[in-house]
């Protein structure tokens, strides 16, 4: 078998030699039976999981325990216990909501944007990214619901439902449409996610001996068969899936944005949020997906179904999408000089460019804009230690900026006597760790019990770098050199 | 696609099924199969091989059109929704903008679109496919379980007009595949 046992540590990986920056999509000497074995032995043979997965399990339990404590005394006290208060009425929650939404969107990127395109090497990030969003949504969703303090009294004035107060949601507030964007993208996600899962499912099926396994993979894969006439309407409504969600998330976020740009606050009410946030959501995720991608195929030897091609393409992508982002940043400066209103100059420069907060806004100038610029250089993407430490800024970058944007702008009022400023409580950062945690939890679940890699999909991947298929689809991968040992 | 008895047989038989080591025998096999004349044909893979719907002569696009038609029930259903609820059952004067205020609208209504349409697409390819079920007859066939890992099986229905059990064996062995089985009920 020419898969890499996993006896390559997480150590090994700090070490700091650079991989050959091979151009293939799949290294190795593959078939169908290594793929098959490469991936499904992560839920076939739990004994590959060692101490590694118990530290990173043990991590996430320990945050997700202290997210229910935050969340249990949030419920019993109310959101006193935030730094919230007038006028910084959206602080934390938002900030993470924002932020955790954003990490989501890479995986529907990946997931439906590139296969429209036809960028085949999504198929070994798909899967994966695509969990990464499920499980980053929960967590956005947490907060806005956990903001109205008492959730299951607001459900009224969020999902329209017939009630004995005779009211309904208001249709015209940003708000509104927050619950729906956000409500069809987890549903939508949940269901794309999960019909990539169902053939895969199968393979484990007929592949797992063990009795109770087999059931529980059976039910799952629904009873599917590969039949020719199912594939057929599959990837009928697979195809069409990701040309729904295409759109689907591109609204997403720049509804999400409209929450603030509809307003008249100095700081959100800008033109470009929807583009920018868009942006920077996939520059946020991609830096989530490399951050978890490079340590797990290192360490369950995944390395040639996840190449340093791939890694090298993410780290591209990132740089492209963190260029956006610093024209948006440019552009929102600009606007509030060109403007000449003086409550949008005063919230740029004195709350912004100068001021208490002014750390938070240079830091972000440089995790976002600064630290990415290092993609340029090939030899830099190259090295895993570097782009792995690379998108801990992005990601703290990202953080940053809807700090800046969100309560920052809220410190500041038309009249300078409602003037305050906002300081985060322990209870604040409490719940954001928990949710790390939460979502530490769930990837590792995920790691140990679904197959991280699309199998029929990498085998689709290896039919047509081998030739197969009509030669129309074939064009783009080309010639024998580029498949590494593939063929 | 049903599967009743064969003609010739006596009750239980479901199809006469070979294996193949590559898609690209399946394909070639699945093409002869068809040109021979037979329409109760399926072929099963580990991944799904574009133009082997054609080399079977399979055509179904119902479910785009299932697709299609959800999404503009979604569409409706949320322009609704805001319609009814906004104009007739809780009229709000904001500002004095007109009730039915269309451009806010919108969001929610393309969302709502997007909703039903992807369920549509799921539970319709679903409920085309006629799953789950958790049992098939196709399973009773030996080494079946490398269908879904890198075997290629081309079944003939036993419920074919042009069914017989030792005609169409030979038929098939001529396709040169691993192997041939006629597969119980």
């Amino acid at each position: 078998m020419a898969i890499k046992k996993p006896t390559e540590k997480v150590k090994d990986l700090f070490k700091g030699e650079p991989e050959p920056l091979n151009d293939a999509m799949i290294t190795g000497r593959q078939t169908n039976v290594t793929l098959d074995d490469a991936i499904g032995s992560l839920v076939l043979n739990q004994k590959r999981h060692k101490k590694a997965w118990w530290m990173f399990f043990v991590f996430g339990v320990m945050g997700t325990g202290l997210l229910g404590i935050a969340v249990t005394w949030l419920l019993y006290r109310g959101i006193g216990i935030w730094g919230n208060n007038q006028p910084v009425a959206w602080a934390f929650d938002i900030v993470n909501f924002v932020w955790w939404i954003g990490i989501g969107h890479a995986g529907t990127l990946i997931s439906a944007i590139l296969l429209l395109l036809r960028q085949q090497w999504r198929n070994s990030i798909n899967r994966f990214s695509e969990a990464m969003t499920i499980f980053a949504v929960m967590c956005a969703a947490m907060f806005p619901l956990l903001h109205t303090g008492r959730p299951w009294v607001a459900i009224y004035w969020l999902f329209p439902y017939p009630n004995q107060m005779g009211v309904w949601p208001q249709f015209r507030s940003p708000l509104m449409w927050d619950v729906f964007a956000v409500s069809t993208y987890f549903t939508v996600s949940l269901l794309f996610w999960f019909i990539g899962l169902v053939p895969d499912f199968a393979t484990l099926r007929d592949k797992s001996k063990n009795r109770i396994g087999k059931v529980i993979l059976a039910i799952a894969s629904l009873g599917w068969r590969g039949s020719q006439r199912h594939w057929h309407r599959y990837e009928q409504a697979y195809l069409i899936l990701a040309g729904l969600s295409t759109p689907l998330v591109l609204s997403v976020h720049s509804i999400v944005s409209l929450d603030f740009a509809v307003s008249v606050v100095p700081g959100w009410n800008v033109t470009v949020f929807p583009p920018y946030f868009v942006a920077g959501a996939v520059f946020a995720g991609f830096a989530m997906v490399l951050t978890f991608a490079i340590p797990v195929r290192a360490h369950y030897g995944l390395k040639d179904l996840i190449t340093m091609r791939h890694i090298d393409w993410m780290a591209k992508i990132t740089l492209a999408t963190g260029l956006i982002v610093a024209y948006g940043y440019v552009l929102e400066a600009f606007f509030a000089w060109y403007s000449a209103n003086p409550y949008e100059w005063d919230m740029t420069y004195l709350r912004r460019f100068t001021g208490p907060y002014s750390w938070a806004y240079w830091s972000l100038i440089f995790c976002n804009i600064v630290a990415p610029q290092i993609f340029w250089f090939p030899s830099m993407r190259r090295n895993l230690v570097v782009v792995w430490i690379t998108c801990q800024f992005v990601s703290i970058g990202m953080w940053l900026e809807r700090f800046v944007i969100i309560p920052m702008s809220l410190t500041a009022n038309y009249l300078p006597s409602a003037n305050k400023m906002y300081y985060p409580t322990f209870w604040d950062f409490a719940m954001f760790a928990g949710t790390i945690g939460l979502f530490m939890f769930l990837m590792m679940l995920f790691i140990r019990f679904m197959p991280i890699i699309n199998i029929f999909e990498m085998k689709d991947l290896l039919y047509k770098l081998k030739g197969g298929g009509p030669q129309s689809m074939t064009d783009d991968v080309g010639p024998d050199e580029k498949l590494g040992g593939a063929r | 696609m049903s599967h009743g008895h064969g003609h010739d047989e006596g009750p239980g038989i479901y199809a006469m099924v070979a294996e193949f080591e590559t898609a690209d025998e399946l394909m070639a096999a699945a093409e002869k199969t068809r040109d021979a004349g037979f329409k109760d044909i399926d072929c099963y893979t580990p991944f799904p091989i574009h133009g082997l719907s054609e080399a079977m002569g399979f055509r179904d696009s119902r479910v785009p059109w299932f697709i299609f038609t959800g999404g503009m029930i979604g569409a409706f259903a949320g322009y609704t929704l805001q319609w009814y609820t906004a104009v007739i059952d809780y009229p709000l004067n904001v500002g004095g903008r007109p009730l039915n205020s269309l451009p806010a609208f919108f969001p929610v209504m393309f969302e709502c679109t997007i909703l039903f349409a992807a369920l549509t697409a799921v539970f319709g390819m679903l409920a085309m496919n006629k799953l789950p079920k958790p049992y098939h007859s196709i399973f009773n066939t030996p080494g079946f379980e490398r269908a879904s890992q890198d075997r290629f099986f081309l079944e003939i229905g036993a419920t074919d007009t042009k069914y017989d059990s030792s005609k169409t064996r030979e038929f098939m062995e001529a396709l040169s595949p691993l192997n041939v089985s006629e597969v119980a009920e």
